[in-house]
């Protein structure tokens, strides 16, 4: 089984180089098309990202990086609980479902101005921009996965005089976490999008404000460097997730 | 051990009441076996949700050993049809949930759990999880998982329905081995006659929807040697048969009609 896992790792690996090789390739071919200098091609793109990022660029990523995690974080710590606790309980979600399906299609991110104002410039309203619209994502995916354990699995424990815990622990927290990956997957999408737009103003730190500052200077290439940092800021966490459903979830992988 | 008096169960579904069960009158003896034996949908699995404590008759009363079971019954096990084997936890983990459900963890649970896997020949797949398991071995560990609380009473849903012909035959002499040597009182549902009438000592026989108990058959010879190839074997098949079949309500007909 060992020999086989590797395999698939090593597929894995090369089939991520060929990718590479391909959206290189289409940005190159595409840039050449285009020759407008707001499209560089990859390779000064590229050499410009090996020189600035380790001059400064890296303070900018890592802020970011500290911004989306701890949304993300924070998305998950309020939003998992929440989702399976209404996903079981009838009479919970009868009365909270209206109120999540009215502030859901809100657009949250118009609200920056108004979070701005209360909870200033600095980082809080960022990270709560963030996690208030991750929130309702992670929130709607994890009832929903909740609502459909199957009911065997819960008799099952039963019979075996599990207590309500011992439920949400054994059965109904292992069944829904496929799903709370994909909805984190597809939040961390989310996050990454909100983030850029959350830091284009009143900041002096992040890759938003980076990408928006260099754009105003016409640097394109650095431009291009900032956007290279926000692209593999974004692949990073997809491993780091992938990696995390690996560890809680291995039964999905034998 | 266990007393059924006047039991019956009322489904609601929304504004409709469903009867599942109408006046069950059981008396089951600790140490023998039963078999339940009905057509699809006449309430056999309801009646073993009630014997374990699942759920609540609407009327009539059930006494273990003479209390009423409130809840799962410590002295009770049960293994739901399809094994009610959780698919992320190892083989290990799902056999020990019970006694992990009862602070039983640790060198404990070993002790206890190992015999029982030797017996059921389980050791060589203790971390593997149940979806690398073949129907045989999953209900293996659906056995050790109930014998690791060292029940009395042992209820089974249709244990064998999904699995091939040998494997089931393997299957039904370890569970007669297994009530055999740890002297259990087996209930088992079934839709197979063959089934009731080699595992079960008594065979009860339900009615369709609403289900009744129609006759309770006792088969003398169940656990003599070779009692499969016996004459006395198919004479009893054959008896349950026209039992079922009597008033026109066979299995055929009442699955065409649920």
């Amino acid at each position: 089984m060992s020999t086989q896992a590797r395999s698939v790792h090593k597929n894995s690996v090369t089939s991520y180089i060929f990718a590479v090789f391909f959206l290189l390739l289409g940005w190159e071919i595409l840039a050449r098309i285009l020759n407008s200098p707001a499209l560089p091609e990859p390779l000064p793109a590229l050499i410009q990202f090996i020189r600035i990022f380790p001059q400064g660029l890296w303070e900018h990523f890592l802020v970011s990086t500290y911004r989306v995690v701890l949304s993300l974080f924070l998305g998950i710590a309020f939003a998992v609980p929440l989702g399976l606790y209404i996903g079981r309980e009838e009479k919970v979600d009868r009365f909270l479902a209206p109120h999540v399906y009215l502030l859901y299609p809100i657009p949250k991110i118009a609200l920056l101005p108004v979070i701005f104002i209360i909870f200033k410039i600095g980082d809080t309203s960022k990270i709560f921009l963030i996690t208030l619209i991750i929130f309702f994502q992670i929130l709607v995916t994890t009832r929903d996965a909740a609502k459909k354990v199957p009911p065997a699995s819960i008799i099952s424990v039963l019979s075996l005089g599990a207590s309500r815990w011992e439920i949400y622990r054994n059965v109904i927290i292992p069944a829904c976490l496929p799903e709370i990956f994909t909805a984190v997957r597809i939040s961390l999408g989310t996050a990454i999008s909100v983030l850029f737009f959350a830091e284009s103003f009143a900041t002096i730190k992040g890759l938003g404000y980076f990408i928006f500052e260099t754009w105003s200077r016409i640097s394109y290439t650095e431009m291009f460097a900032g956007i290279l940092a926000l692209s593999l800021l974004g692949f990073f966490l997809f491993l780091l997730i992938d990696f995390l459903q690996r560890l809680l979830c291995p039964w999905l992988y034998v | 051990m266990l007393t059924l008096n006047k039991v019956s169960l009322t489904y609601k579904n929304g504004k409709n009441a469903v009867p599942a069960l109408e006046d069950i009158n059981l008396n089951i003896v600790k140490g023998k076996s039963y078999a339940v034996i009905g057509p699809s949908g006449c309430g056999k699995t309801s009646l073993l949700y009630l014997m374990a404590g699942l759920i609540q008759p609407t009327a009539g009363e059930i006494r273990l050993a003479g209390k009423g079971p409130g809840k799962p019954q410590q002295k009770t096990a049960i293994i739901l049809q399809e094994y009610g084997l959780l698919p992320w936890k190892t083989v290990w983990e799902n056999a020990a949930l019970g006694l992990k459900f009862r602070n039983v963890v640790g060198e404990e649970a070993q002790k206890i759990l190992y015999p029982i896997f030797e017996e059921l020949e389980l050791t060589e797949c203790l971390r593997r999880y149940p979806s690398q398991l073949s129907g045989g071995q999953k209900q293996r560990v659906a056995l050790a998982r109930a014998l690791a609380l060292r029940p009395e009473l042992l209820l089974m849903d249709e244990p064998l329905s999904a699995l091939d012909a040998l494997t089931r035959e393997n299957l039904q002499e370890l569970i007669l081995k297994l009530w055999r040597k740890h002297q259990i009182t087996l209930i088992l549902v079934t839709h197979s006659i063959e089934e009731a009438v080699y595992l079960g000592q008594e065979i009860v026989i339900l009615s369709p929807r609403p289900g009744k108990i129609r006759a309770v058959v006792t088969n003398p010879g169940m656990g003599s040697k070779g009692y499969r190839h016996n004459q006395l074997f198919h004479q009893k098949c054959s008896e349950i048969r026209s039992i079922l079949e009597e008033n026109g309500q066979s299995e055929h007909t009442s699955q065409v009609c649920s």
